[in-house]
């Protein structure tokens, strides 16, 4: 499946929509497929200053816990609080409703180390065969 | 640290069956197996409310006969083996001498010998071990199955309304945990009323080669009635919930039948066996840590290994967890504990990512099917 244009991708597995001056970051429907069923998303606290590929939080499968490597910095404005409830958003629609959480972007230059629709899709065809 | 690290894994005879149902292999006890299919939640439903169906052809089956096998096999087990009766099915645990499970398994008694089946995961050191056991004695022979003969398992409220209809003997009236020999579909098979998922279901032994035919047929038959392909991650979370021990987590070479809860299948009373005298004193003292079940409280799942806490006092590590949606969508686990951590009621900590969760000890099973 080709990735969505207009976002950017982390090598490990996380999107980034830019919208101005604030970044949207969720985890890729190849990532949320290769985990299945999600039942656990854990978030960095709203405030919270961030470094890009850091680890920031974690995401629990039924099988397995992974860790989430947040592909921007910045300040966290907003976490999705209906994951809280409903963590299996991020299964049934990744890069719309189960985005995960909203940062102040900082430093443009740090969107360089992303890669574009089509390197990610190249990733994750690698990753398959 | 598997034994099987170096081996090139093995298929079953349903390989092919689980690519082109998109089942997503993983190595298991030898074998390349189907972790999950459509998804385990979705798997873990069929199996609740309708019907699953598993290979477990991965698992070892071995024949036992001989005039001396049931004595025999009684010296190795904590079980009786001897008092089964004709085509009756019996769970046993091979033990070491310190009192340690060597192995959990079935036995299936027929007219002329038993059927055994242990763990795949097991079944490189159970079968040097049976063979070792039987050694210079001409009253018991083994042969092995494994990787020859498939087992396919229906398990679920409505495996009967699919099963029974394909087989030529009265499938519906076996009794749990007993068997009968017939043919499901023009197959012969050993139809076994048995499980591992806490639900009404069948297992069906069958060769190999007549293995995906049957597979597909029973796919087929089942559809209307909701069936689905399940894989090892729903069948954990089933057992789980039935609380059913897992060779590796709650029984291990060091953790007794006893401390996992299955000392109703301790007979005592037994001639001596492998570990008899260190089950008897393990059971006058009492003192053994022990398989607790633990209901934690919020939506953060524990995990094997996580540390468990009383207070302020570690008391145990967790062995199996994971997400119960047959109980509410709750976070059950089991933990090995120390005694006075083990009474239901008892509050306990679980340690994630370095905080302190609340658990309450609560009795297995998590869940009960009504009959």
């Amino acid at each position: 499946m080709p990735q969505p244009d207009g976002l950017l991708y982390s090598k490990e597995h996380e999107w980034l929509k830019v919208e101005g001056d604030v970044g949207i970051v969720g985890i890729t429907d190849y990532a949320q497929n290769s985990l299945g069923d999600i039942v656990y998303v854990e978030l960095p606290q709203v405030g919270k200053t961030i470094k890009q590929f850091g680890s920031i939080g974690v995401v629990e499968s039924v099988k397995a816990v992974s860790d989430l490597y947040t592909p921007v910095g910045g300040e966290v404005l907003e976490v999705n609080k209906a994951l809280e409830s409903d963590p299996a958003l991020v299964n049934r629609d990744a890069f719309g409703e189960g985005w995960l959480y909203k940062v102040k972007l900082v430093d443009a230059a740090e969107r360089e180390a992303l890669l574009d629709p089509g390197a990610y899709d190249a990733l994750v065809a690698e990753g398959t065969h | 640290m598997s034994t099987f690290e170096n081996a090139p894994l093995r298929r079953t005879a349903l390989y092919e069956e689980h690519r082109a149902l998109g089942g997503r292999m993983v190595p298991f006890g030898g074998f390349e197996m189907p972790v999950q299919y459509a998804g385990i939640l979705k798997e873990h439903d069929a199996v609740r409310r309708r019907a699953g169906i598993f290979d477990l052809s991965h698992m070892a089956q071995y024949e036992l006969s001989g005039p001396g096998v049931a004595a025999w096999a009684d010296a190795l087990t904590v079980n009786w083996v001897e008092t089964m009766k004709p085509f009756q099915a019996r769970y046993n645990i091979f033990t070491n001498p310190r009192g340690g499970a060597h192995d959990d398994v079935l036995f299936y008694r027929l007219p002329d010998r038993f059927l055994l089946v242990v763990n795949a995961g097991n079944a490189t050191k159970m079968w040097p071990y049976l063979r070792d056991a039987a050694d210079g004695r001409s009253d018991v022979s083994l042969t092995s199955f494994h990787g020859a003969r498939a087992l396919i398992a229906v398990q679920g409220p409505r495996a009967v309304e699919i099963v029974a209809p394909l087989c030529d003997v009265a499938a519906a009236a076996i009794k749990y945990y007993f068997c009968a020999e017939g043919a499901v579909d023009g197959v012969p098979a050993l139809i076994a009323r048995t499980g591992y998922t806490g639900e009404d279901g069948f297992e069906l032994f069958v060769d190999g080669a007549e293995a995906p035919r049957l597979w597909r047929k029973l796919l087929e038959r089942g559809a209307p009635l909701g069936i689905e392909p399940a894989g090892l991650g729903a069948r954990d979370m089933l057992r789980l919930e039935a609380g059913m021990p897992l060779y590796g987590f709650e029984l291990t070479e060091d953790i007794s039948p006893l401390a996992a809860g299955q000392g109703w299948a301790v007979k005592t009373g037994k001639p001596d066996f492998v570990g008899k005298a260190a089950l008897v004193a393990q059971q006058a003292s009492d003192t053994f840590d022990r398989i607790a079940g633990l209901v934690l409280d919020g939506r953060v799942p524990a995990r094997g290994g996580y540390p468990v806490f009383a207070g302020g006092e570690r008391v145990g590590e967790i062995k199996s967890a994971s997400v119960a949606p047959s109980l509410g969508n709750k976070n059950v686990a089991t933990a090995l504990v120390r005694r006075n951590a083990a009474a239901v009621g008892t509050e306990l900590g679980v340690e994630i990512r370095g905080a302190l969760h609340r658990a309450t000890v609560v009795p297995l099973p998590f869940y009960k099917r009504e009959t």
